[in-house]
This record gives structure tokens, C-alpha cells and sequence, in this order.
């Protein structure tokens, strides 16, 4: 009961609600918990309440460290001969 | 989907094992405890464990909300709805806990109590508004994240007048759960923790700074997807390669050090400390878990129905304890897969696709045997 996924915000509806877009279903949550969500920003979505907003700068910045490595990898199996 | 899907990639994940695998010793033994059930979910259902080197070992943490409630806390729950006829509104998960004298609330409720999922607290409230007449109960569990969602409706409830609705507050406190986790006799051994996701969010990664300055244990705050638990992993890796202990965070994209203010603000305002709860497993912890503050003291369902806490024994046979302690591992369970299935649970940690059992019994059970 943990699991929580990023939704965006695809509308905002009566004060402090929004309806938001979980992979196609869209969803009426509560915004009580964060300030000044807007539309087209991602919130973090657990028991219809957003936790959080989701940073997509840092989110961009994750995924890149993850392609840095993958990078960092082959430069490896470059210098070893593939034997990595 | 958006920000998900990405954070799945079979390949980036395959670089980061090999990572791993690269900067492991192969002299010694990593054991990282997955405080968090949304971990032993991801870990189980990607397969991940099998990505890692043998000597870096997960232990499953007692991070899933349902798997640490004692058989006690649910007696009460049924106890309201079948002995003065409330309507008892819970989350999903919790229905399927087996209780004492073979009852859960799903039963119970079979048996005619009124029992009714939902999915939010506004659905709660929103069923108290439609039956004046009635007494409507919401049985709160769960850490940092569902607290906040509770206060809310808490508030809500004042500021209505809405005479008909309280809850049974069980809102425990992840910090708390990781010293006794720490402080257990006989000790887990264990080299690192990777952190929590979604209850960061809300309290931010400063409450684990203890535990790396006093208890020497590395903690990084990784999401829930697969590729934030490899990279926590590498990430406690390399702390442990030398010899350092810090909180680091994975999860930067929804996790900042002081965490969600106004939840925590809110969370203070209608909550305080108890001053000890009972977990299964880990026993009675002080200052664990929260209780409403006397001003809201007609929201208190314990108070307005006066229905104790028994403490009530597991099952015998059920090892639940010593795997949310750390110390045994769901295969090790006389009866896991056997008389425990998801279908039928016996013990908590069979219920929730977030319970170790049940976790390790959807996604992992055929490759022990392999
Ligand atoms: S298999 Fe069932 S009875 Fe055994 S420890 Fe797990 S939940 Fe408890």
C-alpha cells in the first residue's frame, strides 16, 4: 500500500483538487499537500493525496547518471578487450 | 509512462550489475537491508537479486505498513464493526490480515459486519457525510505517507462538525522502526540501508542522519523503480569500499533533506508521540508510532468506543517476526507456499504484494529451487 507513482496534472478542478493522468486513467486527487502544483507539472500520487512534486530537472539529471554509467561501461569493455 | 518507464530499462540496469559486480570485493559479504516494502515489491518482481553478485545479499526490512501491525490492532478493528455496528473503512491491503479466532475483516464482514474499502480518506469522510446516522471508523495505518492524508481529513472532519466519524489511529514512525531494527538483541548484521522512497518525500532524508553518524550504517534514499534500487545499491557499495557512512540520495527527483514541510507541518498539528506501540516483530518500541492530540480527542475511536489493545500472539508456526526483524527469509517458514499462500495467508507478510512472503512468493520462489 507504499507504492506510489509520478502523475501528471492535467487539470485543476475545484479548489485544492486535481485531476491527474495515471498511465491513461484520469483521477480526481487532493493538492493539500503541496503548494502551487500546476498544470502539466508531475506529482508523486499515494491514496489519492500528491506527496510530492517531482523535480523533472533532477529526474533528467537521474536518468542521465544512469546513461553516464552505461557509457563509462563500454569505455570499460573497450579497454579490456570485452572482457568486463 | 512518464518518469516511469524510463526508470525501467532492462539494459541500464544490466550496466549498472555489471557496475556492481565490478566494485564489489569479492572478499567479503554486503548485507543492505530494503527498509521499505515498495523495495522487497521491486526487487522481487524484477528479478533484481538475480543481477547481483552472490557475496551482495538483500534483507527485507519491516517497511510494509500491514506486515508490522500486531494481531491485536486488527482484533479491535473487527471488534468495533461486529460489537457496535460502525461502518469500519480501511485500505485495501488490511481486510485480508488474519485476525484472532480465524477471523480478518474480510471475513467479518462476510459474517455481516460492515467493512468497506476505500481508497482515499475523503472517501471516508465522504461515506460519513452520506450516513449521519451512523458511526463511520477509519482504521489509519501506515508510515510517513499515509499519516499526512489522515491529518488532512482529520481537519476536514473539525472543521465540518462531523460528529459521526473517527479513526483508529495506527500510524507508525520509520525512523523509530530502523533503531529497533538496530537495536535488536543478537543484532542483523548489516552494512547499509536503503532508504525509503516515498516516506522521504514527506519527512525528508535528516531523520536517517543518526543513523549514519552514531550507528556507522550507510543509508541511500532510492525510488521505487528498478533502476533507483540498483543505483542505491551501487551507491552503498562504494560507502561500504571505503569505509564511509552517509545518507546519500538516489531519489533527488522527489526527496530533498528537509522533505515536505506543510505535510509535516499538518501531520504535528493533529498528531503527538505515543509513548510506546507494539510492532509484530519487533516487539514494543518506544516513541514509535503517533496518536491524535487531546484537542482532537473526539476523532479518537479507541476513546469514543473504548476498545483496549490486546496484545494477542502470532500463529505458531508463522516465522513473520524473525523476517521483519531480518534474521530469517520467507523460504525459511515451515510453512510457506504450503498452508501460507497469498490465498490464504497466515501470517502478515503473505498479504501485501509488499510483505516479504508474499513478495518472494509471486515473483522469486521458483529460483531457490533452480
Ligand atoms: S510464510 Fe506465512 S506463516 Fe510463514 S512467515 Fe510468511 S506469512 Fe508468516
Amino acid at each position: 500500500m507504499c507504492l506510489a507513482i509520478p502523475a501528471r496534472i492535467e487539470e485543476l478542478t475545484t479548489p485544492g483538487n486535481a485531476i491527474v493522468n495515471l498511465g491513461g486513467v484520469r483521477k480526481e486527487i487532493s493538492l493539500a499537500l503541496v503548494d502551487d502544483a500546476a498544470v502539466g507539472e508531475y506529482v508523486i500520487v499515494h491514496v489519492g493525496y500528491a506527496l510530492q512534486k517531482l523535480d523533472q530537472e533532477e529526474a533528467e539529471r537521474t536518468l542521465q547518471l544512469f546513461a553516464e554509467m552505461g557509457q563509462l561501461d563500454e569505455l570499460r569493455e573497450e579497454l579490456t578487450g570485452g572482457a568486463a | 509512462m512518464k518518469y516511469v518507464d524510463e526508470f525501467r530499462d532492462g539494459d541500464l540496469a544490466k550496466n549498472i550489475a555489471a557496475n556492481i559486480a565490478g566494485e564489489a570485493h569479492a572478499g567479503r559479504a554486503y548485507r543492505l537491508m530494503e527498509f521499505c516494502g515498495g523495495h522487497t515489491h521491486a526487487i522481487s518482481r524484477y528479478g533484481l537479486a538475480d543481477l547481483l553478485p552472490p557475496n551482495v545479499r538483500m534483507i527485507h526490512g519491516p517497511g510494509c505498513p500491514v506486515c508490522v501491525l500486531p494481531i491485536g490492532r486488527i482484533d479491535q478493528a473487527i471488534r468495533l464493526a461486529r460489537e457496535q455496528d460502525v461502518i469500519l473503512c480501511t485500505y485495501a491491503d488490511t481486510v485480508r490480515v488474519p485476525a484472532s479466532a480465524n477471523l480478518s475483516l474480510m471475513r467479518a464482514k462476510a459474517g455481516g459486519a460492515d467493512v468497506r474499502m476505500i481508497y482515499s480518506t475523503q472517501d471516508a469522510l465522504k461515506i460519513a457525510r452520506d450516513n449521519p446516522q451512523r458511526e463511520v471508523v477509519f482504521l489509519a495505518i501506515g508510515f510517513e505517507t499515509t499519516t499526512p492524508p489522515t491529518a488532512v481529513a482529520i481537519r476536514q472532519a473539525a472543521a465540518e462538525g462531523l460528529k459521526n466519524f473517527s479513526i483508529l489511529c495506527d500510524h507508525v514512525l520509520t525512523p523509530a522502526a530502523m533503531h529497533a531494527i538496530l537495536a535488536v538483541e543478537g543484532g542483523v548484521a548489516l552494512d547499509g540501508f536503503v532508504g525509503p522512497a516515498h516516506v522521504s518525500t514527506v519527512i525528508g532524508s535528516k531523520p536517517y542522519e543518526p543513523f549514519a553518524d552514531d550507528y556507522h550504517k550507510p543509508v541511500v534514499i532510492a525510488g521505487f523503480e528498478p533502476l533507483d534500487v540498483m543505483q542505491a545499491i551501487l551507491m552503498l557499495v562504494r560507502q561500504v569500499n571505503d569505509g564511509r557512512a552517509a545518507v546519500e540520495n538516489e531519489f533527488t527527483r522527489a526527496v530533498t533533506r528537509e522533505g515536505n514541510l506543510k505535510a509535516q507541518e499538518l501531520v504535528a498539528e493533529v498528531f503527538e508521540l505515543r509513548d510506546a506501540f507494539e510492532w509484530r516483530g519487533l516487539g514494543s518500541v518506544p516513541h514509535s508510532a503517533l496518536k491524535l492530540r487531546p484537542q482532537f480527542a473526539a476523532f479518537d475511536a479507541e476513546q469514543k468506543f473504548k476498545v483496549d489493545y490486546v496484545a494477542v500472539p502470532d500463529n505458531k508456526a508463522c516465522e513473520c517476526a524473525a523476517i521483519l526483524r531480518g534474521q530469517k527469509r520467507p523460504q525459511e517458514c515451515k510453512i510457506f507456499g504450503t498452508v501460507c499462500t497469498p490465498e490464504n495467508p497466515v501470517g502478515s507478510c503473505m498479504v501485501s504484494s509488499e510483505g516479504a512472503c508474499a513478495a518472494h512468493y509471486s515473483y522469486g520462489r521458483f529460483r531457490e529451487t533452480a
